[in-house]
């Protein structure tokens, strides 16, 4: 699957693309068949690899079941049979052994791989929001495979409602900050979201200033009750509009906000720990 | 009385009662709270007019020290959230940090993680089918279903010298070789299970009792369950049929037939009838897994050192309690900037308030039962 990256970096998560109930009707005869057995594949790539280079479709039997990776990706390795053995960095066979090799390294070849990381994003998804929300979709980009939103902060809810009631992303699956103390605006709010109609994944992402507050978007999804109340307790990020915004984790009396990057993974509220537990603080 | 009450506008103590009204407090110490759960209901006679859950006892800050530790160093507490599914907890971080470095472990190394992933399912469900049996009245499951857990404890004992908190699993792919007679063990225990979880449901699908403490109590209906971001087999018994397995196959599970069981009610019955295929399916992907069991490296290269590109990932498995989601934030140093987990526990519990509504306090404990939730999960 690994050799598909590049290609398949348009894609929203290809490797969710999968229907969510695909048939498996297959299994008696075929326990062996889908695409996550490269050992196996060898045997019948040889003869394919080892056939005219540039014959594109030849490269899609490599990737039978899955259906995700594009065939763009594997025939770029059996484009040029030579070119591979020496790219991946892996001893260099003569000749003779060069058609199986790709199929093989492409694998190991993987692991610093120089593409990993944000690269820009502009599909059919974010042209909508943006013909929708112009200014209000300030970043898109694509990190593993995976479609990441920064949208404005005042326009948060808005585009919650439209990404559940026009885009199906139904299911808030978590909804977390991350603190970058050393930036602006230091708070990075993260929604990760899950549509059932399409099989994928979306990441909105709202950068806040310490000072600022957010709208709360529990009216679009309830479940972000207890989360936007997890946020507020570990980072203090207050949310504008939450029925009950107060701590979900710690007590309520507690000062200070643990993940936030300038609290010390040493420190505690020991006057909370004196007054409530009789105790001197543990550390 | 129950109109007083502001659906999630505001907390039991501000709540103004009314003449029949009581404040009752369940746990932190109660028994079937399934540990230090806090329940605070608001009761008119003997029926829930409200609730609400008071976390945080067993809080440990989980995410914060996963920021001062290094990739490597950090697998071992995931294993101390769901103490009852410790394997899925492995799985769920080695995937994530893979999928952020960009490797992916060998295949034979994901057959193997996909075996053991499953018998743990089956012992999570087990577990949870004794408690929750126990909780409702019925005695004798609980000591079936330890007998047969103990089984699986053996088989994680003797793979990886842990029964419990296992760590079984390293990123890139596994530290130990399965050992010799791994696949006689587990088919040893496959062959047995079948019979034996048609003993647990003569015990109790068609028992009145359990039948009268469990139909039409605590029922989600499946738009209710999505609002709420339930996920698991408490969503599947709404009718969702979702299932992270199918829906973005992870580990070998793309190379397995099994079907996703789903209910119709959303109710306490159907959410154990759920789980109970479900660990029939379970032994069925174990046995396909014995099977053919690829020979190869189980480790993949990665270095002694890790440090992922910067980026984030998220990355979500199918634990035996529903979407376990890792969100990874990495700086390019060998340490994470951001680790959050997504517990299924903590999200299932949020849906408790709704489902409690209107039942009997009796109920509320089948209902906390049925959600089968793990406090170290739930408050990391």
């Amino acid at each position: 699957m690994r050799a598909g990256d590049s290609a398949r970096l348009m894609t929203n998560d290809a490797e969710e693309k999968q229907p969510p109930v695909p048939p498996q009707a297959d299994k008696p005869d075929a326990p062996s068949a889908p695409s996550n057995t490269p050992a196996s594949d060898v045997t019948e790539k040889p003869a394919v690899a080892g056939k005219p280079a540039a014959e594109k479709p030849t490269g899609a039997p490599s990737a039978p079941a899955a259906g995700t990776a594009p065939p763009v990706t594997p025939p770029a390795t059996a484009a040029k049979p030579a070119a591979p053995a020496a790219v991946s960095g892996a001893p260099a066979k003569p000749a003779g052994a060069v058609a199986p090799k790709p199929a093989a390294p492409a694998k190991p070849a993987a692991p610093p791989p120089p593409k990993e990381g944000p690269v820009p994003l502009d599909n059919d998804l974010v042209k909508r929001y943006k013909a929708r929300f112009g200014d209000g979709i300030r970043e898109s980009w694509i990190d593993r495979k995976q479609a990441i939103l920064v949208v404005a902060r005042e326009q948060l809810l808005e585009i919650a409602r439209y990404t559940r009631d026009d885009e199906q992303f139904d299911l808030l699956a978590d909804l977390t900050a991350v603190d970058w103390p050393k930036r602006e605006k230091r708070f990075d709010l993260v929604l990760m979201l899950y549509s059932f109609t399409k099989n994928e994944r979306l990441r909105l992402k709202a950068h806040i200033a310490e000072n600022e507050t957010v709208a709360s978007v529990e009216s679009v999804w309830p479940t972000a009750n207890w989360l936007e109340r997890e946020v507020y307790d570990m980072f203090g990020i207050v949310f504008e509009g939450h029925p009950n915004l107060k701590r979900l984790l710690l007590p309520e009396e507690w000062q200070g906000f643990p993940l936030r990057k300038d609290y010390d993974i040493l420190q505690q509220d020991d006057a909370w720990v004196r007054e409530n537990l009789n105790i001197e603080s543990g550390q | 009385m129950a109109d007083r009450y502001i659906p999630g506008g505001t907390t039991v103590e501000t709540t103004v009662l009314g003449a029949d009204e009581i404040i009752l407090n369940m746990g932190p110490q109660h028994p079937s709270t399934h540990g230090v759960l806090r329940v605070k209901l608001h009761l008119d006679g003997e029926k829930v007019v409200g609730s609400e859950c008071v976390i945080g006892y067993l809080h440990r800050g989980v995410e914060k020290i996963a920021e001062h530790r290094t990739y490597q160093q950090f697998a071992p507490y995931v294993d101390r959230m769901d103490y009852v599914a410790a394997v899925s907890n492995g799985l769920g971080y080695c995937e994530a940090v893979e999928k952020l470095m960009g490797v992916e472990a060998p295949p034979r190394a994901r057959v193997i993680r996909t075996i053991l992933t499953e018998m743990q399912r089956i012992a999570s469900h087990l577990f949870w089918l004794g408690t929750h049996a126990l909780d409702i009245g019925a005695l004798t499951p609980l000591f079936y279903c330890l007998r047969e857990r103990e089984e699986i404890l053996k088989i994680f004992e003797k793979y990886c010298g842990a029964r419990l908190t296992t760590h079984a699993f390293r990123i890139g792919g596994l530290q130990y070789e399965a050992y010799d007679e791994l696949e006689k063990d587990v088919e040893r225990f496959c062959q047995d299970f079948d019979r034996r979880v048609d003993e647990y449901e003569t015990l109790l699908t068609e028992n009145r009792i359990w039948v009268g403490r469990t139909k039409g109590i605590g029922i989600l209906s499946a738009a209710d369950a999505i609002a709420m971001g339930v996920t698991g087999p408490v969503l599947r018994a709404s009718g969702v049929q979702w299932d992270i397995r199918k829906a973005a196959p992870y580990a070998a599970y793309d190379q397995y037939s099994f079907i996703v069981p789903t209910g119709k009610n959303g109710d306490t019955y159907d959410r154990y009838l759920v789980r109970m295929e479900e660990m029939r399916q379970s032994r069925l992907i174990c046995l396909q897994a014995i099977e053919n069991i690829p020979a190869g490296p189980i480790l993949g290269k990665v270095g002694k050192v890790l440090k992922p590109p910067p980026g984030e990932v998220y990355h979500a498995i199918e634990a035996p309690k529903g979407e376990l989601g890792y969100y990874i934030v990495s700086d390019g140093t060998t340490q994470p900037y951001r680790v959050r987990i997504r517990p299924p526990s903590l999200i299932n519990l949020e849906a408790l308030d709704q489902m409690v509504r209107g039942h009997l306090v009796a109920d509320v404990v089948a209902i906390i039962g049925t959600l089968d939730i793990v406090l170290g999960e739930v408050d990391r």
